[in-house]
């Protein structure tokens, strides 16, 4: 009995219509296309997009030049010259990233002792000509002024969990 | 509709004698090439919008008023690409393999009726003229395998033309049934033949179903659509036959793909679904229906595409040989003796 | 001269010229695209001469199918040209002469029935049926010869297939068979399981 019918749903296709009744049912379904320039999806506190490097309250900077950024960084993409400043601290005098060759991983902002190096989430930048994309400490610097107020809440909201 | 065409037809040959003769045939092809030719575009982002739908997706929205101006940026797009010609290739063939590939999809039209005499050219034998015609598009796919002088090209021309040569035999004697079920080799006349009190119940669909379903899937492997996509099979030979073209020679072979499509859509409904018969008695005959007919194949095309995973090659052979090749052959037999029977009403 | 006579001139040049082309063109396959060249413009005279059945079987059987094998074949081959050129001179007597027994065979039979030089093709109405013809003809005062014409290309078939086909002992190959006729209940097995609890899942 069960050849019989396998037989006849072979030659009637019956498995190939029921896919198709599939298909023809979410042509119907509701679409998920998110419209992106005027719509965006939302973000998580723990996203991790472009570089910056932040600053304490009173503005001296936070990376101490521990280095352990660039040991862990798994594209070797970190780039670390370190020299003691004129009041004895220890500074670095070259911080870069080449963004061309990071893979936003993350391990770089989850070893810093001092929370100097973090990933915003800015994530809509680019570079116009050969270099663009490699960041310097000033570059760094600049991005954490800017975005303090938003970094700062992030890490707010992932402290609990850390 | 008609009798304008006559009246035009008259005027014209009044004005101009026997120079009006090769003018207006010129007139006529433009008017069914032309069309034909929108309608490719317009099928192009028909597919990427059900495709799109049947993903929960929603398209190409972006240029004009729902993407409708889409097909015409991708043709200015292509028109403006360089045609690069491959340093290794035979570089003649390699630029006629595009067109012997559109040229054989666009001449079958000629014998394709669109109405009640509405016909470029009434064949007595259209039939066999456009099985012909189907037969030569397999040339441009080969010719474009060899000359491109690429494995992955020449691994699609042999896929390609294993695949249409098989298929065609199926497809040939499915046409087989259809032929001795309207007496007749002119597609005029098949429709006609399906003329009757009954309308939707007169068609060929219903005595020659399973040839109907086999006609359906062997244009579909014959266009070389998806699921029967191996020519192309753009994840395992990166796109087959036309990898090495580019630009407007691309354009060609989409063109061609896309023409077969309507083309096999079109004779699908004449020979089967009763072309501009109307399905309902009462309701009279119109182009619209034959319209309708096609649509609803096209986008069964597109449907089939959405849903079916690739076949795998020896598969394909395997449904081609083993399966339809001997149903259809059956089936002839069977028709054959069914109407010599007074079973047979239609 | 009328414009069949021009369409039939255009059609008989192309048809000598590809013909040549087969023959002196160096790559096989465009030897084989000279080849197709010749049977489109033989159909074009035959459909002059109003045998249009014959002239799209013609397009349909040889270069629809017969010629795509073909093609695909030749595009496979490595063909040395020079290996091949080695024994022309010592074969070109017995060539020579061959085609020239040929050519006198058909001017023989084309001479013999000379009386039908001079005329020209019946003109037949538009609503006569070449296809309805050659089927009556065939189907009645030729059935034997067309049958057993059909028997030998059969032979020949089955003949091609036994003498090709080998089966290895040891070669691996697949049922697709079988693979197209497994069904769920052959291969997937659902089975109840309880779900875990969060505590006991520790």
């Amino acid at each position: 009995m069960e050849k019989i019918t396998n037989f006849f749903k072979t030659f009637l296709l019956y498995e190939l219509v029921k896919g198709m009744a599939l298909t023809g049912r979410y042509f119907f379904a509701r679409k998920i296309t998110v419209q992106y320039p005027e719509e965006k999806t939302p973000q998580s506190f723990r996203f991790r997009g472009l570089h910056a490097q932040r600053r304490y309250a009173n503005g001296e900077e936070r990376c101490i030049g521990c280095k352990l950024c660039e040991a862990v960084c798994p594209a070797l993409a970190i780039t670390i010259e370190v020299a003691e400043r004129e009041d004895g601290t220890r500074r670095t005098t070259q911080y870069d990233i080449d963004l061309t060759k990071c893979i936003f991983c993350g391990f770089c902002e989850e070893s810093c002792p001092v929370d100097a190096i973090v990933e915003t989430r800015v994530f809509e930048y680019h570079g116009e000509k050969p270099g663009d994309l490699y960041y310097t400490k000033p570059m760094l610097l600049a991005m954490g002024d800017k975005h303090e107020e938003q970094i700062a809440r992030d890490r707010a909201a992932d402290a609990k969990y850390r | 509709m008609m009798e304008l065409l006559q009246t035009l037809e008259q005027t014209g040959l009044d004005l101009l004698g026997p120079l009006w003769l090769p003018l207006w045939t010129v007139v006529k092809i433009m008017l069914i090439v032309l069309p034909i030719m929108g309608a490719v575009a317009y099928l192009t982002l028909a597919e990427r919008k059900v495709i799109g739908y049947m993903q929960i997706r929603i398209g190409p929205n972006r240029v004009g008023y729902y993407g409708l101006l889409q097909p015409l940026a991708d043709g200015i797009k292509l028109l403006f690409k360089e045609i690069i010609i491959p340093s290794g290739s035979s570089k003649a063939l390699f630029i006629l393999a595009p067109i012997m590939a559109l040229a054989p999809s666009l001449a079958a039209w000629a014998v394709v009726p669109f109405n009640e005499g509405m016909v470029l050219s009434n064949l007595n034998a259209g039939l066999l003229y456009i099985l012909a015609m189907t037969s030569l598009a397999v040339y441009g796919i080969i010719i474009a395998g060899w000359a491109s002088n690429s494995k992955y090209a020449f691994l699609g021309a042999v896929r390609s033309a294993a695949q249409i040569v098989s298929y065609e035999i199926a497809m040939g004697f499915a046409l087989v049934c259809v032929l001795m079920a309207s007496q007749s080799m002119n597609l005029t006349d098949i429709v006609n033949g399906q003329k009757g009190g009954f309308g939707l119940l007169n068609w060929y669909m219903l005595p020659l179903f399973p040839m109907f379903l086999v006609y359906l899937i062997s244009g579909v492997a014959e266009t070389n659509r998806a699921p029967f996509d191996m020519a192309e099979g753009e994840s395992e030979i990166v796109a087959g036959f036309h990898v090495e073209y580019s630009g407007m020679a691309f354009a060609l072979f989409f063109l061609a793909e896309y023409a077969n499509m309507i083309l096999i859509a079109f004779l699908t409904s004449i020979m089967f679904l009763g072309g501009w018969l109307s399905p309902l008695p009462f309701l009279p005959d119109s182009f619209i229906w034959l319209l309708g007919k096609v649509s609803f194949i096209l986008f069964l095309f597109l449907w089939f595409r959405a849903t079916f995973p690739r076949y795998r090659y020896d598969q394909l052979m395997r449904l081609g040989w083993k399966v339809f090749i001997p149903l259809t052959i059956v089936w002839v037999v069977v028709v054959a003796a069914w109407m010599q029977t007074p079973l047979w009403v239609w | 001269m009328n414009f069949e006579t021009i369409v039939f001139y255009v059609f008989a040049a192309l048809t000598v010229f590809a013909g040549l082309r087969v023959i002196t063109a160096r790559n096989p396959v465009h030897a084989v695209l000279f080849l197709v060249l010749t049977f489109i413009s033989c159909a074009g005279i035959w459909i002059l001469l109003e045998a249009e059945f014959l002239a799209i079987t013609l397009v349909l059987v040889y270069v629809g199918a017969v010629m795509v094998l073909f093609l695909f074949v030749v595009m496979m081959l490595d063909i040395n040209l020079v290996r091949l050129r080695e024994g022309i001179w010592r074969w070109l007597p017995f060539g020579a002469a061959l085609a020239g027994l040929m050519a006198f065979e058909m001017i023989w039979v084309l001479g013999s029935s000379g009386a039908s030089a001079g005329k020209s093709a019946v003109k037949h109405a538009a609503d006569y049926s070449n296809t309805k013809e050659l089927g009556r003809l065939i189907y009645t005062d030729y059935v034997y010869p067309f049958e057993i014409a059909a028997v030998l290309l059969l032979v020949a078939m089955v003949a091609a297939i036994a003498l090709t086909l080998r089966r290895r002992k040891d070669a691996k190959s697949q049922v697709v068979a079988e693979q197209v006729a497994v069904r769920k209940a052959d291969r997937l097995r659902i089975v109840a399981m309880q779900s875990e609890s969060k505590e006991s899942g520790k």
